[in-house]
């Protein structure tokens, strides 16, 4: 046994190393039920069940040898496209949506299949990153739930027979003008689509036009209008921030733009950015999120605390003069005040979408007042059309629809019955409507309550439009035909116009030519190729606050209503993966573990660990909670980072009709959200219901306890670094009993920046995209047998009540001494000569050994035949990659056929690959561009000058497997005022553990 | 568990354990004779149209490119679009019963479907491209295809036969010119050559050539 720590990793790691823990269970000394069980796999028949099976399966081995191969089958194109080259991907720009928005994108297709997104370097949402949602859109394409008929009352009919009823409402009701038409639609940032809705309402002058989506920027538009009198939108310019303080403000993850904000914000987050640019970021929120966890210093308050604290923050730059109770310790105040001061112009104060429209007018104040505008703070005219203020739309809709006013309603892509605020009662209003279409992707709780459904075309089978966060227009192009024989919205919108002949493309195309009469192939074609329309980013706006400003601002601020002591507060988020719930039919967000709790397939009441002492609830205990005469119940999780008296619930669960994936799986919380407190309420009563719900969490898998894994140090610490103090030598001891490796031309390497990376987990599906790695399910996945090929592990540092959390990305290391190789018996764990440690799936006997020994744990094991339960789902396959079968163990392996692909290119030219030329996919996709991947041959490598940081360590060097992979030491900015007086408040002002603190949050 | 058998009836087991073994191997020797997926070698494949290389590329001096666009560029040698056949059959034997699912298939009706000759499993990565620049010739893995009526495999496609090749490239290296030339016969001092030609187009090592990454992934 090596010394578990050497002298080579030094004090500064050595007192790192103390501060680590990595779930409550390490933290408390609690046994966590979460932690693997062993699996019942006990099996005792008697003999008549054991001859029987025995017989069955020899029976069934007869049948199944008897089976003659058929010769495979080529099927010529009659002509090929242009494009394609046989055997060669094909990349289309197209841009998918994210909440309504633009997100520029290739969508790679192989013979005509799309199997892989990648991001758009063009495109301003992603500059060539892309996040889960649009890496995961392709198995939403592929998915074999999606609506494939239009639908009559339940039962199978034809889009003629749909154009047919609708003729016949028209004509029923010629010459009312659309009185008693409403038209439903989710965000429209498509100026086609808004100028088909404009076509509709000037043949019907009388119907009216709704929105409604839950994840909507209601708050954003109304403090703007607070603010300056006009809705518009504001861009936030990270990578021109020196200080940013967020207010419950998640723009890494819950925003249209949060791909660009973690771009920018990474730019002066990496570990190796000079120490004059680099950023501070300070966090308050409630739910603990990826910004959070980013934060250089981080608080948890309550989210209806918020305000209070956005004010006190306010009135102490001299912004505002609106009075509240103050919330935020002074020492905050003060130093995040002088780090403001001292960097005018160069600072963000921004809130989070959650929050009411007076915290965001403070925030714009507070940003004029610091000189922000115009330099980190953009403001442009709204992206979405018509950026009305969605609950309110909603309301009129749904009294409308109780007085019985209307006649016919058009339900575009929108699930409301689903995600309408559960005091609408939007179902029952629904009910007195006669006539009622629903458009969507899936047979939706919506859907099931209209008469007519029409299956909707997916975004990668449309032609479209849609603007960015930021009012950059990008067109949208199919990359294979609808599959279901699905329309498009404009399609639908069309035939309301009285337009059934012209289909999709035309009718996108016509509004261009109108558009852009002059030069429209030109246009198109480039629009096309590019992904984006060359200057259409709208120029920033110029605005003046209003004149009355601090009357509006008085006015709006409530003063903060006397609250009980224990009073508990409901925050409802948008959940990580699924979003409002539109993405729970897919499987691979599902089961991807959400970065902080790392529980995956269901939603939980996230509770801190002093309530749950308080109410004696354990993790996985089911609770009731109610609030404000509702009640749901819902399994309870402890979560370090939550402030004591709030509760947080992700919405998107308890889905009844989203597929076969996702109906089932957690809680309903719309059950409990009701208009006037869409995102927090406060009078929460919660009893514990005796019950368990099992939750799958990745969280205890994985465990490597009490080892140096993450390191972070602060600026200071950093920069007074030597390789032998904060790193670690990679060849830690040149004598080895491990056969030397063979090298060759290429030594292919990885370096992760722990400082730079968020959490988000854009790498892992982007790697179960491109590897063809399968889903297991909630109920393997209990057992630890998720197929991830890179996870993303958490770790926390410092105290259970204001916990920082860390992340780690941990693909295979590419040990060049593997352990994984010499216990396997047959040679199917060997070594290449580009370092490169590769798994022979066709030598593979499933022994296990190799997982057995690998000290990372990153090797999968098919425990059973988990690729072809779907049939529909090969077509999402990567041709590139082996499809593994049961039995057969797999892991990273540096995306081998990008390598050999780009190899093969190259050599076909006679020359050396290039530095970046072989991007892995993990790498394409990380929006803070953490991970790089290079030779190491290559002495200008980009991996190499990374690997040439003082920071740079490998994981359990003392183990001497010499990893390729290495990571840089997460490196933090504390405010030096701040980092002494809170180390200094949490020795003296921690509770003691099984105490409730009392006191009054001020005090705090 | 509780003890499944009794003793005597363990001896019946054995015994007919032993039978099935036997009963097994025999099964295991007749599907691999029988059921392989793949077309048999040396033996042509029937095609829904007796398409000839030999007519094609002897009697008409067609190059391989001409149909096989995607060689030099690719993994996949390319299968010609019927576009292609059009060319040329529009106006020959544009009648000829033989052509008639051609033109089925180019008026749009049943898609022509051609048998693979030459298929390989699933796991193995073969790339067209990458062996044509390095001098492999076609008529190295494919034989005298300008000798084939109907089109048949010459090579087993086991990994032996792959490797065979991968450890010593020599024997086959050709100048580029004469990649394409079916009737090219190693000169007789191909060792010589070849040496030659494998330091010029800078081969990779005999190590790197028979990595399992190489083919496999």
């Amino acid at each position: 046994m090596p010394p578990p720590v050497t002298e080579a990793s030094g004090s500064l790691a050595m007192r790192a190393r103390q501060r680590f823990w990595r779930s409550l269970s390490e933290a408390e000394g609690i046994p966590d039920a979460t932690l693997p069980r062993p699996i019942d796999t006990r099996f005792a028949p008697n003999r008549r069940d054991f001859m029987k099976l025995m017989g069955a399966s020899i029976a069934l081995a007869g049948v199944s040898g008897c089976s003659h191969g058929s010769l495979e089958k080529i099927v010529p194109y009659r002509a090929g496209p242009a494009e394609q080259t046989y055997g060669k991907p094909v990349f289309y720009a197209s841009v998918l949506p994210r909440d309504g928005y633009g997100v520029g994108v290739l969508v790679e297709t192989n013979m005509g299949r799309p199997t892989k997104i990648e991001g758009n370097p063009s495109h301003p949402a992603s500059l060539g990153a892309t996040g889960v949602i649009e890496q995961a859109a392709v198995l939403e394409l592929w998915d074999p739930d999606r609506s494939q008929t239009v639908k009559h009352g339940g039962t199978i009919a034809t889009w003629n027979d749909f154009l047919a009823a609708l003729q016949a409402q028209f004509d029923a009701r010629a010459g009312t003008k659309g009185t008693g038409l409403r038209i439903l639609t989710e965000t429209i940032a498509s100026p086609s689509l808004h100028a088909q809705i404009q076509s509709v309402l000037e043949r019907f002058p009388r119907a009216k036009w709704h929105q409604w989506q839950p994840l909507n920027d209601d708050n954003l538009h109304d403090a703007a209008e607070m603010v300056y009198g006009r809705r518009l939108d504001t861009v936030c310019r990270f990578d021109r921030a020196r200080i940013v303080v967020a207010f419950d403000g998640d723009f890494l993850d819950d925003a249209p733009a949060s791909i660009r904000c973690a771009l920018d914000f990474a730019t002066r987050r990496h570990a190796h950015a000079a120490a004059d640019a680099r950023s501070r970021l300070y966090a308050f929120e409630c739910t603990p999120t990826l910004t959070g966890a980013a934060a250089d210093h981080r608080l948890p308050i309550q989210a209806a605390d918020v305000g209070a604290a956005i004010a006190q923050l306010a009135r102490a730059l001299g912004a505002t003069t609106v009075d509240v109770a103050n919330v935020l310790p002074d020492a905050w105040i003060a130093a995040i005040v002088a780090d403001l001061r001292a960097n005018r112009g160069a600072s963000i104060v921004v809130a989070g979408r959650r929050q009411p429209p007076h915290v965001h007018a403070l925030a714009h104040v507070v940003n004029a007042h610091l000189g922000n505008v115009g330099n980190t703070i953009v403001h442009v005219p709204p992206a979405a059309d018509d950026p009305t203020n969605q609950l309110a739309s909603l309301r009129d809709l749904v009294e409308a629809m109780n007085g019985g006013a209307i006649d016919a309603l058009l339900i575009l892509g929108a699930n409301p019955v689903y995600t309408a605020p559960a005091d609408l009662a939007f179902a029952s209003a629904l009910a007195k409507v006669p006539f009622k279409v629903h458009h969507g992707l899936y047979v939706d709780e919506t859907a099931d309550r209209c008469d007519w459904h029409v299956p909707a075309a997916h975004p990668l089978e449309c032609f479209g439009d849609l603007r960015a966060f930021d009012g950059t227009l990008a067109l949208q192009q199919p990359g294979i035909a609808p599959l279901y024989d699905g329309k498009s919205a404009h399609e639908l919108l069309a035939a309301l116009a009285g337009d059934t002949t012209r289909g999709n493309r035309e009718l996108v195309e016509a509004y261009w030519q109108r558009e852009r009469a002059s030069d429209f192939a030109a246009f198109n074609d480039r629009a096309l190729r590019e992904g984006i329309v060359d200057g259409s980013t709208p120029e920033p706006i110029n605005v003046a606050l209003r004149g009355d400003l601090a009357a509006v601002l008085a006015k709006a601020t409530p003063s903060q209503p006397p609250r009980a002591a224990d009073d508990i507060e409901i925050v409802f988020v948008a959940d990580p993966r699924i979003g409002d719930g539109r993405h729970a039919n897919n499987a691979w967000l599902q089961e991807l573990p959400k970065p902080l709790s790392q529980l995956a397939w269901d939603n939980a009441a996230l509770i801190a660990p002093a309530l749950a002492r308080r109410y004696g609830m354990e993790n996985e205990d089911i609770v009731e909670i109610r609030v404000g005469g509702r009640r749901i119940e819902v399994a309870a999780w402890l979560m370090p980072g939550v402030p004591e008296r709030s509760i947080t619930l992700a919405l998107g669960f308890g889905r009844t009709r989203a597929g076969h994936v996702g109906n089932g799986h957690g809680v309903d919380a719309y059950a409990i959200r009701t208009s006037d407190a869409p995102w927090f309420a406060g009078g929460v009563a919660i009893t514990r219901t005796g019950r368990k719900h099992a939750l799958a969490c990745a969280q205890t898998h994985h465990a490597m306890e009490g080892r140096d894994i993450v390191r972070t140090f602060t600026l200071g610490e950093a920069q007074a670094c030597t390789p032998d103090e904060c790193g670690t030598p990679r060849y830690r001891n040149e004598r080895t009993l491990y056969e030397t490796p063979p090298t060759g031309p290429y030594a292919w390497a990885m370096s992760i920046d722990l400082s730079s990376c968020i959490g988000c987990g854009a790498c892992t599906i982007a790697c179960q995209a491109e590897n063809n790695i399968p889903v297991v399910g909630k109920a393997e996945m209990r057992n630890g047998r998720e197929m991830h090929w890179i996870r993303v592990d958490r770790y926390y540092e410092g105290d259970i009540a204001d916990a920082r959390a860390l992340f780690q990305p941990v693909p295979c290391m590419q040990c060049e001494h593997a352990p994984c190789e010499v216990v396997c018996p047959v040679e199917a764990s060997v070594h290449d000569a580009q370092g490169i440690n590769v798994q022979v799936y066709n030598r593979c006997v499933g022994t296990r050994f190799c997982s057995n020994n690998c000290p990372y744990k990153v090797r999968r094991f098919n425990f059973f035949q988990y690729t072809d339960d779907v049939p529909g789902l090969d077509s999402q396959r990567n041709p590139e990659v082996t499809v593994r079968m049961r039995g057969v163990m797999e892991k990273c392996n540096y995306c081998l056929q990008r390598i050999t692909n780009a190899k093969i290119a190259a050599d076909v030219e006679g020359r050396r690959l290039r530095d970046g030329e072989v991007v892995t996919a993990c790498q394409a996709a990380c929006p803070a561009r953490a991970i790089v991947f290079g030779d190491l041959a290559d002495a200008q490598s980009e991996v190499n000058r990374r690997k040439s940081s003082p920071l740079d360590y490998a994981l359990l060097a003392e183990l001497n497997t010499r990893p390729r992979t290495t990571y840089l030491a997460r490196v933090t900015n504390p405010s030096p005022a701040l980092a002494q007086s809170t180390q200094q408040s949490r020795r003296r002002e921690a509770p003691p553990a099984g105490a409730v603190d009392t006191r009054p949050r001020a005090d705090r | 568990m509780s003890q499944v058998f009794s003793p005597r009836f363990a001896l019946v087991l054995r015994i007919a354990t032993v039978f099935v073994l036997a009963g097994i191997v025999a099964a295991a020797v007749v599907y691999r004779v029988n059921a392989r997926g793949d077309a048999p070698q040396d033996d042509p494949i029937e095609q829904p149209i007796p398409f000839s290389h030999q007519h094609h590329v002897r009697d008409d001096g067609i190059d391989c490119r001409y149909c096989h666009t995607s060689v030099e560029t690719s993994a996949f040698a390319g299968i010609p679009p019927l576009a292609t056949c059009m060319t040329c059959h529009a106006e020959l034997f544009n009648d000829a019963p033989v052509l008639a699912p051609l033109r089925e298939a180019y008026a749009g009706g049943k898609a022509l479907e051609w048998n693979r000759v030459h298929d390989l499993p699933g796991f193995v990565y073969f790339d067209h491209s990458i062996h044509i620049a390095k001098g492999v010739g076609c008529s190295t893995c494919h034989g005298a295809i300008d000798r084939m009526p109907l089109t048949r495999r010459v090579a087993s496609l086991y990994m032996q036969w792959c490797l065979d090749c991968h450890r010593n490239p020599e024997a086959v290296l050709r100048p580029r010119d004469q990649v394409f030339n079916v009737e090219w016969q190693p000169p007789r001092d191909q060792k010589q050559r070849g040496a030659q030609l494998r330091q010029e187009y800078g081969l990779r090592s005999t190590r790197e050539l028979t990595d399992c990454s190489t083919c496999h992934r």
